[in-house]
């Protein structure tokens, strides 16, 4: 009996993978039923519509790369401190000295990629008519779900504080003091007024909500490290269930009808 | 001979020139770039080889076939020529005659660092592409279409302002996007062509055929694997390549000129040139996001669902590109390689001058109409409260109101009895509505774009004095 044999006989081993190894016809489709990561899809699936020209594997890797982004993003965690303290020594330390810096790349061009590789998904569906009935909902949670992508990416470009950093979220935040009624320069502000009081100023419009202060400072970088670490993350993880739920549920990767 | 220009240059001190277009770190560079394309180039010819094709001569030339093949050794061999020339020719950087000639920069910079020449440069390319779509997805064409660009790119590394704009590492991806946002429009004209071509003779599409039912282990679970390890294996190597950047510490106080927002919203703020910020920051996004997820209620073909077409579904296609193409991801280059200080367009070859002047003259519309009728502009007269001022201020800007309700009220209704009239019948009122004010809100920035361009329109109805301008 082999080392290999041994193990697999192994009463660990049969408690984890309750069935022989996929090599057979039979334990394909047993190994697709019992996996708990394989299960998200069917058993047997149409050959064209899982060719690499068709789908172009966009949504796959786009998923992959979010998978990337947390772990090294939960890496980066363990050593960044959101303070104006520390927070640019931290990555200048990252940068520098620190063992497996190189996790701050990967995040961030993994951030890139990720914008990227989600847009391409959307033109291929778009462009494959895959958001037609019965995929109209999918469509409208992919939609989300590239938004929720961009903010993420756009919360964590402050995390640095850098140059580049607090000049690109103040000429993006600059936007929101411009919302109707809610932004304290924007069109119909004064009708939010209480005996002549206006309700929407620069401590209480879009933007303070958004920034946690008049200017990007302390308390932004406070509420963006937890709306890119914690909010968007929960709240894009639970979009993705629903979606990939969804392609399921509405017949799987689209095929000519 | 005097020496020192030559060690110098070996120790990377530079020339002294401050911005030296060429260097033998440069030149080492572009050697590998060469030598890059040269293997494509071989593989291409391997394929050409295998597949045995012919171009036909010109009868002036004598008539006759050359295998294409034997034209893709060629250009692989020069290729090659052109590499090792770069690897033995970087003693002195100041007499190396392969780089971008300086009439060629002059000509480049003549249309980009225009928004108009820009625009106007990447719409018709954007109709070219629509019409010559048979001939652009033969493969010999896309594969030429891509040499031609690298080599565009490659060349263009010997100029220090190209190369500060394109290697910033940030930007990086933007240069990646564009040949991958490339070749996937390829990829789609390759298949729905196929499709359009089949469709023509009554068969089904090619989705359709062979199409039985595989098992998902191995067939789906191994290309997911392959593709999972190339992703990992280039984040790792891109991120030995390129340092992740990082500028100096954040200061509230030293404000960088341009400031610009990341890179994927530079569409939006390309936007803010022509509409103010609570329309190009806040509505128009809402738009795009609520007419993105609008798009599947309001188109009722049902044709073109689940395989690549072009010709079953013109106009979505056609729209959607156009919005993706020229607006956002052409926007996103304006915004990215052109806009430079102070916000005004650059070449890619001309260095980012703080001090270039351009005259901004925008006049709005109401000045237009009321000093065409030789009349001031309607005024409250001094210190009169919110409710005195509002009266005049809304005859003021009548006329643009008049406009903006006209585009927005009326031009759907227009449109209804003669360009959508076929969609305005499938799609009942509401619907129609919502998409005919999408597919003109969309028009809007063009719109705005070319009559600032022509008439040096500033806006439609501007009240400064609400924050409401249009």
């Amino acid at each position: 009996m082999s080392v290999g044999d041994y193990i697999r006989d192994s009463q660990i081993w049969k408690s984890v993978f309750r069935h022989p190894a996929p090599y057979d016809r039979r334990n394909r489709v047993v190994v697709m039923l019992t996996n708990f990561f394989l299960h998200l899809h069917p058993v047997s699936i149409k050959q064209q519509g899982i060719a690499l020209s068709y789908t172009w594997c966009m949504g796959g890797i786009t998923f992959f790369l979010f998978l990337v982004e947390t772990i090294t993003g939960v890496l980066l965690m363990f050593y960044y401190r959101p303070t104006l303290e520390w927070a640019f020594n931290d990555i200048l330390a990252l940068r520098d000295v620190t063992t497996l810096g190189i996790m701050r790349e990967i995040h961030r061009w993994g951030a890139h990629a990720m914008v990227i590789t989600v847009w391409l998904h959307m033109y291929r569906v778009f462009l494959t008519g895959s958001y037609k009935p019965p995929r109209e909902f999918n469509w409208v949670v992919g939609v989300i779900l590239l938004k929720l992508t961009l903010l993420l990416s756009f919360t964590g470009y402050l995390l640095p504080w850098d140059q580049l950093a607090i000049w690109a979220i103040t000429v993006g935040s600059n936007m929101a003091r411009a919302t109707p009624v809610l932004g304290h320069e924007g069109p119909g502000f004064q009708f939010l007024n209480l005996g002549g009081y206006d309700l929407i100023t620069n401590a209480s419009d879009a933007r303070f909500l958004l920034l946690g202060s008049r200017f990007v400072g302390e308390e932004t970088l406070n509420r963006f490290y937890i709306l890119h670490c914690v909010a968007i993350p929960l709240a894009v993880s639970g979009l993705i269930a629903i979606h990939f739920w969804r392609v399921r549920k509405d017949g799987g990767i689209s095929q000519p009808l | 001979m005097n020496s020192l220009p030559l060690i110098t240059s070996w120790l990377s001190l530079g020339s002294l020139e401050p911005h030296p277009n060429v260097t033998p770190s440069v030149i080492f560079g572009l050697s590998w770039l060469y030598f890059i394309l040269f293997l494509m180039n071989v593989a291409w010819t391997w394929r050409s080889f295998k597949k045995g094709h012919h171009i036909d001569m010109p009868a002036f030339a004598g008539g006759g076939h050359i295998p294409t093949a034997a034209v893709w050794a060629v250009y692989s061999t020069v290729l090659m020529l052109v590499s090792v020339i770069h690897f033995s020719c970087s003693s002195s950087p100041e007499s190396f005659w392969l780089i971008m000639p300086d009439f060629a920069k002059t000509a480049v910079d003549a249309v980009v660092a225009d928004a108009r020449y820009f625009f106007a440069a990447t719409s018709i390319g954007f109709v070219l592409m629509l019409l010559f779509r048979e001939w652009l997805a033969r493969p010999n064409v896309g594969w030429a279409l891509l040499n031609l660009s690298l080599l565009f790119l490659t060349i263009s590394m010997t100029d220090w302002d190209f190369r500060q704009i394109v290697g910033k590492p940030d930007n990086v991806p933007i240069v990646a996007m564009l040949f991958i946002v490339g070749f996937f429009t390829w990829v789609f004209f390759y298949r729905a062509n196929e499709n359009d071509r089949r469709a023509a003779q009554g068969l089904p599409p090619v989705e359709s055929v062979n199409n039985e039912k595989v098992l998902t282990w191995p067939d789906l679970v191994y290309t997911e694997m392959i593709c999972m390890i190339a992703a990992t294996a280039l984040l790792v190597l891109w991120g030995i390549a390129l340092q992740a950047p990082l500028e100096e510490p954040a200061s509230a106080v030293k404000t960088p000129n341009p400031s610009k927002a990341p890179w994927y919203f530079l569409g939006l703020q390309e936007m803010l040139v022509y509409y103010d910020p609570w329309l190009a920051g806040v509505v128009f996004p809402s738009v795009i996001l609520g007419g993105m997820m609008a798009i599947p209620y309001i188109d009722f073909n049902k044709l073109g669902n689940g395989y690549y077409t072009f010709n079953e579904r013109k106009f979505a296609i056609t729209t959607f590109m156009f919005g993706f193409l020229p607006l956002w991801v052409g926007m996103i280059i304006l915004g990215t390689f052109l806009r430079g200080p102070n916000w005004n367009v650059f070449g890619i070859y001309e260095f980012w001058d703080v001090h270039k002047l351009e005259a901004l003259n925008n006049v709005n519309l109401s000045e237009y109409f009321w000093y065409g009728l030789g009349k001031p502009l309607p005024m409250a007269p001094a210190g009169s409260d919110f409710w005195k001022q509002a009266p005049y201020i809304l005859l003021r800007e009548a006329p643009g109101f008049l406009a903006i309700g006209f585009y927005l009220a009326a031009l759907p209704g227009l449109m209804a009895g003669t360009i959508f009239k076929k969609f305005f019948i499938r799609m009942g009122f509401v619907r129609y509505m919502v998409f005919s004010n999408l597919v003109l809100m969309m028009a809007a920035l063009p719109l705005k774009m070319v009559l600032r361009w022509a008439v040096n329109l500033k806006y439609f109805i501007a009240i400064p004095e609400w924050f409401f301008n249009v």
